[in-house]
């Protein structure tokens, strides 16, 4: 009983936490964007959390570097299964324009596996909110797969 | 009593990018500040080696994804400055415009996240809802929200229609007319004014000494302002830099509100002046020589300096951000304030984390 | 191209800055440009009532820069990025991040020298020897 219903407030609420992993600003304020009332995300039940351990989604803005990778990594790991990764803007894919600097490791998937990719330099609020709507259908997914490995057992 | 070392950051809720200061306490209160930064260095400065001078407008307004097109058009003043060449007077004129629209986005911007930093979350959503409308300005007028790429070496390369500028002027009408709502609320408030009147003062000789720019140093009574220098159009306009002497919280905050005001007025002046003329300056060969530009961004005086000897590439690209020179009085001002306010004084220094590091 | 801009030697500058200091200049920043395989090229720009002034010093890569941070306290900062970025070293910073301010160790030391690493690394005494 109590199974089911933490499995559907899941999907229907899911618990966001924005990370900023070296990324020029530009995708983090139009993630900010995304709760402010033009795009208002919360009407979803979509929360902006602070603390990793209660995050179902991790948005990640920015290319990563030498020194933040630990930083993302460990958050990441913090987060409790089922868990998905959005990566947001060019930089979050591939490196984008600073690929080629010297302290860019690269796209955030060079360190976590990443679900969702929101292309865009930077992306828009309404591509970051169709990415997280993508997300949540690999969320279910993934719980459903969780559910089944439990079930066989 | 013994001392007590409370991290602050790098993964704060308050702050949306990561810096992180390792505070020592006794009890609540800060005795020492150390900042450790470095989270979002890139190394951009680097990027001139491997992409000529006109691929580097592409990097320089990735500096920070807020004030991108003031750090393209500091950028390509410089160049222009080397190469002797002076752009047409529409597009300084041009350069105007869309600098002011991204000061005021960028102080709704920070507005609204002082306003979150002391808990008041629904004045937060107000200054956003505001912030949308220059961001939908943005996108009309120059084809993306945040990184506006309407820069290019010798002047720009967007014009505005006569319908445009029409529609631009009632949208910042809109705007001043919005903002003005919420002086009561942001100024006189009396919870606002609890949480930041008298908190986090900077003096006028500590703010001259540590080498303090933008609000940060306006807000403690010096009134120095890039914008005075008259570079652009700035020195055809009327313009009158913001002071306040408090050089608190308040103060600081202060200056960005009127700043928005302000901000209104010169758009207006600039389309009213608006010159007819190309948009851009044609020029043969490569910049041989060096230069420094310096503007004045939303937070601060900006500089750039530019070096090159005529290769392919530029020999440097120095861009010194006045986030980076805050951070000397920020480490300043918390010694002494209780941990509770820590949020709200390291945000009225409108941090920049990704301009701090490059 | 860069008007009022003063050559000065390693001798001259705690002087020379210190009496900017006295006549109410404010630090701006210092700019690094790496010459060739022995000298950095220091650029110290000061500003009174929105006037520039700069000061330009020839500093050899392999012996230690005099730190200016002990008159302007604001200079640690950009003296710490110039170690790190140049691997020139500065005497008397007031602030020492150790060469870690904005890189982890396994970054390329000096990245934006062009010529060469110069920062003396004390020999790790050979196994055996």
């Amino acid at each position: 009983m109590l199974d089911s219903f933490i499995k559907k407030s899941r999907i229907k609420s899911p618990w966001l936490l924005h990370f900023d992993c070296g990324s020029c600003n530009g995708c983090d304020i139009e993630t900010l964007a995304c709760l402010t009332p033009l795009y208002d995300v919360e009407r979803f039940g979509i929360i902006n959390v602070g603390n990793p351990k209660h995050a179902d989604i991790l948005l990640v803005t920015g290319c990563v570097n030498h020194r933040n990778k630990h930083v993302l990594k460990t958050i990441y790991d913090q987060m409790p299964e089922p868990k998905v990764v959005v990566a947001i803007g060019a930089c979050g894919l591939t490196g984008g324009v600073f690929r080629d600097a010297y302290n860019v490791v690269g796209g955030v998937d060079k360190v976590i596996p990443v679900d969702v990719y929101v292309p865009g330099c930077p992306g828009k609020p309404e591509a970051i909110i169709d990415g997280v709507v993508e997300a949540l259908g690999k969320l279910s997914e993934k719980q459903n797969a969780a559910a089944a490995a439990v079930a066989a057992e | 009593m013994p001392r007590t070392v409370v991290p602050f950051g790098p993964q704060h809720p308050v702050l949306p990018e990561p810096i992180h200061l390792t505070l020592h306490c006794e009890d609540e209160i800060i005795k020492e500040a150390v900042p450790a930064i470095g989270y979002v260095h890139r190394g951009l400065e680097k990027l001139a080696e491997i992409r000529d001078h006109n691929q580097m407008v592409q990097v320089v307004e990735r500096v920070c994804g807020i004030c991108s097109m003031i750090h393209a058009a500091a950028y390509c003043a410089a160049v222009e400055q080397i190469l002797g060449i002076k752009p047409p007077p529409r597009a300084e004129y041009l350069r105007v415009v869309w600098s002011e629209l991204h000061r005021m986005h960028s102080h709704l911007l920070w507005l609204g996240l002082y306003a979150d930093a002391f808990g008041f979350e629904s004045l937060f959503m107000h200054f956003w809802r505001i912030r949308e409308r220059i961001m939908d300005v943005m996108e009309a007028t120059a084809g993306n929200r945040v990184i506006i790429s309407v820069n290019v070496v010798g002047g720009v390369r967007r014009d505005l229609t006569p319908e445009q500028q029409k529609w631009v002027l009632s949208e910042v009408d809109w705007v001043e007319k919005e903002v003005a709502r919420l002086k009561d609320v942001m100024m006189n408030d009396y919870t606002v004014k609890k949480r930041t009147v008298g908190v986090g003062i900077l003096s006028k000789e500590q703010a001259l000494e540590l080498g303090a720019a933008g609000p940060m140093l306006r807000g403690s009574g010096v009134a120095q302002d890039m914008r005075m220098t008259g570079y652009h159009a700035y020195g055809e306009l009327g313009f009158e830099p913001v002071v306040e002497t408090d050089g608190d919280s308040y103060a600081r905050s202060n200056v960005r509100f009127r700043e928005v005001l302000a901000a209104v007025d010169l758009v207006r002046q600039a389309m009213a002046k608006l010159p007819d003329s190309e948009l851009a300056t044609a020029y043969k060969g490569r910049p041989k020589g060096e230069a420094v530009m310096r503007v004045e961004q939303p937070r601060g005086e900006l500089l750039y300096y530019v070096k090159s000897s005529g290769g392919k590439y530029l020999d440097r690209v120095r861009i010194r951000t006045p986030t980076f020179a805050n951070i000397p009085p920020l480490c300043a001002v918390l010694p002494g304030l209780e941990l509770a306010d820590i949020p709200v004084v390291v945000l009225s220094m409108d941090p920049c984390i990704s301009c701090t590091e490059r | 191209m860069i008007d009022h801009i003063e050559d000065i030697t390693a001798e001259t500058l705690i002087g020379k800055v210190e009496a900017l200091k006295k006549e109410g200049y404010r630090l701006v920043t210092m700019t690094a440009t790496d010459l060739d395989a022995e000298t950095v090229d220091l650029l110290y720009s000061f500003d009174k009532d929105l006037a520039l002034m700069h000061l330009r010093l020839s500093a050899k890569k392999n012996a230690p820069a005099k730190s200016i941070s002990g008159v302007y306290f604001a200079a640690f900062l950009v003296e710490n990025e110039i170690r790190e970025q140049f691997g020139l070293t500065f005497e008397g910073l007031v602030l020492d991040f150790g060469g870690a301010l904005l890189l982890e160790d396994s970054v390329r030391p000096t990245p934006l020298c062009r010529y060469t690493v110069v920062e003396a690394k004390p020999e790790a005494p050979v196994a055996g020897a």
